[in-house]
């Protein structure tokens, strides 16, 4: 989706137009041209997209097309933008748009991209701002333009200056820049920047700690009900044979049971009791029977799932195979001088994410609002135009803070929920899912299994290597159009590979992506937070110390002599200059950092683990020593420190960047040791925290987070650190009590039987 | 009806006596700073005060509530300056931000009662609290700095 997300990203797609400048009612707006916005003069009345504007008492508001989920997105992107302009950082606020499409084609907040996209958009923005206040500034003060330089929002000539306010406040401004001088427009060099990698305070902390921060649960309108789905017991394929509510009827409150009909077939065999108050609708739920007719995959289980993709893998004929280079590993594995095989897998894991899917849909005047908080709005509109049977245009998204995101929220489907019910009843719904159900209908991040094979030659060097990976495929199941091709032209889901295609020099590389079509059955993959490679860099990082082991090398030099910066893991500019050598340096200075080499306790280990984030043509890298200790009665595990290196090129938000690192490694930790569940029956077994157990404040390491300094582009540091960490604590397993283990989550039970 | 002391007003709740309090205090009383997480008291996003004791209102049917004070995160402080809450900015805490009400909510009632509050006995109190994003580093030192703050030091 990389290839997909730089052709197509609106973003991207928006800054090769024009700019204008011009006032407005409350001050002066600064708007990128769209396409039908640049030619002809007897063209309708356009809109332009404003991307941010200035009013008269000086205050900077940037508008956000990315969801806010805990990144402090809009502090980042506002920051980007306010120091091109030279405006003073108190006047700056944000605005998190709806989802017209003016904002671009695709809109979605994922991928650790947010950063990386909107930077050149934004610098652009502001720079063009910046040239429109020193050109009216000038004017003002009576002096040439070239005298003019702009600071903490006031354009100053010698000892002239005056304020941006004053330059609204007195009006008529108005420039157009064409794409040529928009190019032409310089930016800062980094060592001129004033807010780019400054520590400031994120503009949405406060309202956080007050209890005004509004997130989608929060959402209410006059006139509404509230509606309670009942998830059918499978996720695909549902329909409701009949419903029984005579004792819900006893219940006060309860107002009625709805079977949704949805032809777009995102909620099959929803139904949803209405209350005046969701505990009546809960009340009710539970006492209402339903019965459903069977489906297909009713008796699913996890082993079912696993064992379904063991079979796809041995059988030659399917998956694709990533174009890498040379491709061709069975000659080389014939004749190799020894070859290590392995099997890894990982479990179910959901994204529970602490505020439940939920949505507020009415209808006004003949159009839609849906008020939710949602990471990619274009995914779910025409879902929703499908399921409501209106055009698109008569829908409009407002988004909401999400209370937690890590990708589930991608996918909008219990929008559809809360549309459908208050279609059904003709009154506002603001439906609130339990957090059973959330589980229940969870996109969960889908079982993996996972072949790994490497070749040797004689002197032990490594000449040939495969990855295959068998595993649901969330992009193909939502949005097929988005994957790219494989080898062959058939395409594949990068969001299920991406990882394996790594960047350590290996010879002969075969990365093979292989559809689980009983997973896509069984339940709705999803897009959990650092997609692929929390599976694939498992598997990966894991393999490359068990080969270390089986030739006798240092596992940090053995990945320091593979991590080579020549052929196609040379790197290229923008995103990727210096390539593999970056990735060696961060895994040399978390070494280092972390004492490697040094003595240790008894059944106490270090284990090394690296990554190159999420996507190769936008590299983030990154380096994790876990060190462990290891009850060998018991086989329990504890963390005892993580020490982790990233290079993210350019800072943006040095406090936000370490605050991404912080939860994200402990996301690892999380994933590794304490989350996982299993299919079972066709759904999902765990659905509360009796049973899923995310990591608590008391199995919290310490961690040791640093950035390397770099002027580069600077690239995503929301997932990447989360994909180090469970391989890194597994093989400190292994140096510690000598036990290897192939599965997350780790349990305690897997480690003992590992050591005997 | 059931009459409680909400943030140091008087209100009547017309709600179902088993209804939760939580769901009085966000959908009948429209304080939406208290948050529905998990419904068995297990994540904490719904801490208040209930006699400045932190209390799980997903779990309190709000009958027990009678005659009772009940403190939420708006009524913590009136400028959203509780040592708790500047603790928490300053150190730029929150991040989704979802539990945040009940993790400050806790954390101030755990230092009220114990001020001199240790290492251990931080992570052990605030342990009930599932933060999702994981700032619990942040949180750690937060509770510690507002700890200090509120000796006076």
């Amino acid at each position: 989706m990389t290839r997909l997300s730089k052709s197509e990203s609106g973003s991207l797609a928006l800054s090769r137009r024009g700019f204008i400048v011009a006032a407005v009612g409350t001050g002066v707006a600064f708007s990128f041209l769209t396409a039908c916005e640049t030619g002809d003069p007897n063209a309708p009345a356009y809109e332009p997209t404003q991307w941010f504007s200035i009013d008269a008492s000086g205050i900077v508001t940037v508008n956000i097309t990315r969801a806010e989920m805990g990144q402090h997105v809009g502090t980042s992107v506002a920051r980007i933008l306010a120091d091109e302009l030279d405006a003073k950082w108190e006047d700056v606020r944000i605005n998190h748009v709806d989802s017209d499409p003016k904002w671009g084609p695709v809109m979605v907040t994922g991928g650790s991209w947010s950063v990386w996209q909107s930077y050149p958009l934004y610098s652009k923005a502001g720079a063009a701002g910046r040239a429109a206040m020193i050109e009216a500034g000038a004017k003002a003060l009576g002096v040439e333009a070239s005298t003019c330089s702009v600071a903490n929002s006031e354009v100053v000539s010698g000892d002239k200056k005056i304020s941006f306010k004053d330059i609204v406040r007195k009006g008529g401004l108005t420039k157009t820049f064409t794409q040529e001088e928009i190019d032409a427009l310089p930016i800062k060099a980094v060592d001129q920047r004033k807010l780019i990698g400054k520590p400031v305070t994120s503009l949405d902390v406060v309202e956080k700690t007050t209890g005004a921060a509004v997130f989608g649960i929060d959402a209410k309108v006059d006139g509404m009900v509230y509606g309670y789905p009942i998830i059918p017991p499978t996720r695909n394929g549902g329909q409701v044979n009949y419903v029984m509510d005579p004792a819900a009827k006893e219940i006060k409150g309860y107002l009625e049971t709805v079977v949704l009909k949805d032809k777009s077939n995102t909620v099959p065999g929803w139904a949803v009791v209405i209350g005046e108050t969701w505990w009546a609708a809960k009340k009710a739920a539970e006492a209402i029977t339903l019965e459903y007719q069977p489906t297909d995959t009713m008796e699913v289980s996890e082993k079912d799932i696993q064992d379904h993709g063991r079979k796809l893998i041995n059988d030659a004929s399917k998956g694709v195979v990533l174009a890498t280079g040379n491709t061709n590993t069975a000659p080389v594995f014939r004749a190799a001088k020894s070859t290590l095989d392995a099997e890894y897998t990982t479990a179910t894991a959901l994204h529970f994410p602490m505020e439940p899917m939920n949505a507020l849909a009415f209808e006004k005047d003949g159009k839609w609002e849906i008020h939710t908080g949602n990471q990619w709005q274009t995914l779910v509109l025409p879902w929703l135009a499908t399921a409501l049977e209106v055009p698109e245009t008569d829908i409009v998204l407002k988004t909401y803070r999400l209370g937690g995101g890590f990708g589930r929220r991608l996918n909008g489907d219990y929008a559809v929920g809360a549309a459908l019910a208050s279609k059904a009843i003709g009154k506002p719904v603001k439906m609130v899912l339990s957090r059973e159900a959330d589980s229940k209908f969870d996109s969960v991040r889908s079982p993996s299994v996972q072949k790994m094979r490497m070749a040797f030659d004689k002197d032990n060097n490594v000449v040939g290597m495969e990855q295959h990976v068998a595993c649901g495929w969330p992009t193909q199941v939502m949005i097929p159009a988005f994957m790219p091709p494989g080898e062959g032209g058939t395409p594949y889901d990068p969001f299920a590979i991406s990882g394996a295609d790594h960047w350590y020099s290996v010879g002969a590389h075969k990365v093979r992506a292989v559809s689980n079509d009983l997973a896509n059955a069984t339940f709705r993959p999803g897009w959990l937070r650092s997609v692929g490679p929390g599976f694939t860099n498992w598997a990966l990082e894991s393999f490359m110390d068990e080969a270390a082991h089986k030739v006798k090398a240092d596992p940090v030099q053995f990945r320091l002599n593979l991590l080579r910066a020549e052929g196609a893991n040379a790197g290229s500019a923008p995103n990727s200059v210096g390539g593999a050598s970056r990735q060696a340096n961060v895994v040399k200075l978390a070494a280092e950092k972390a004492g490697w080499g040094q003595t240790l306790p008894a059944d106490t280990g270090l284990g090394l683990a690296t990554s190159f984030g999420q996507e190769r043509n936008m590299p983030t890298w990154v380096a994790c020593v876990a060190r462990v200790n290891v009850d060998r009665a018991t086989g329990r595990v504890k963390v005892e420190k993580l020490t982790l290196v990233a290079d993210a090129g350019t800072i943006v938000d040095p406090d936000g960047a370490l605050a991404q690192m912080q939860g994200a490694s402990l996301w690892g930790l999380s994933l590794a040791l304490h989350e996982g569940t299993e299919f079972e029956n066709g759904n999902v077994k765990a659905l509360n925290l009796g049973a899923y157990t995310p990591l608590r404040m008391s199995d919290v390491p310490e961690l040791d987070i640093s950035f390397v300094e770099s002027g580069e582009v600077p690239v995503g540091l929301g997932e990447p650190a989360t994909t180090v960490v469970g391989p890194a604590i597994g093989n400190a397993i292994y140096n510690a009590v000598g036990a290897r283990l192939r599965h997350i989550p780790i349990t305690a039970t897997a480690v003992k039987a590992a050591m005997s | 009806m059931t009459s409680f002391k909400l943030n140091g007003k008087q209100v009547t709740s017309a709600a179902e006596p088993d209804t939760p309090l939580l769901w009085v205090i966000r959908d009948e009383q429209g304080l939406t700073g208290t948050k529905f997480g998990c419904g068995v008291a297990m994540c904490g996003a719904c801490t208040v005060h209930v006699g400045g004791k932190a209390q799980r209102s997903c779990v309190m049917p709000v009958s027990a509530a009678e005659g009772l004070e009940i403190t939420t995160i708006e009524g913590l402080d009136p400028k959203g300056e509780h040592p708790v809450q500047k603790a928490w900015q300053e150190l730029q805490v929150p991040q989704c931000g979802y539990c945040q009400s009940g993790q400050i909510m806790q954390a101030a009632a755990v230092l009220k009662d114990n001020p001199d509050i240790t290492d251990a006995q931080i992570d052990e109190q605030m342990t009930g609290n599932l933060c999702r994003c994981m700032t619990y580093t942040r949180i750690r030192a937060a509770v510690r700095q507002a700890a200090t703050a509120m000796k006076g030091g």
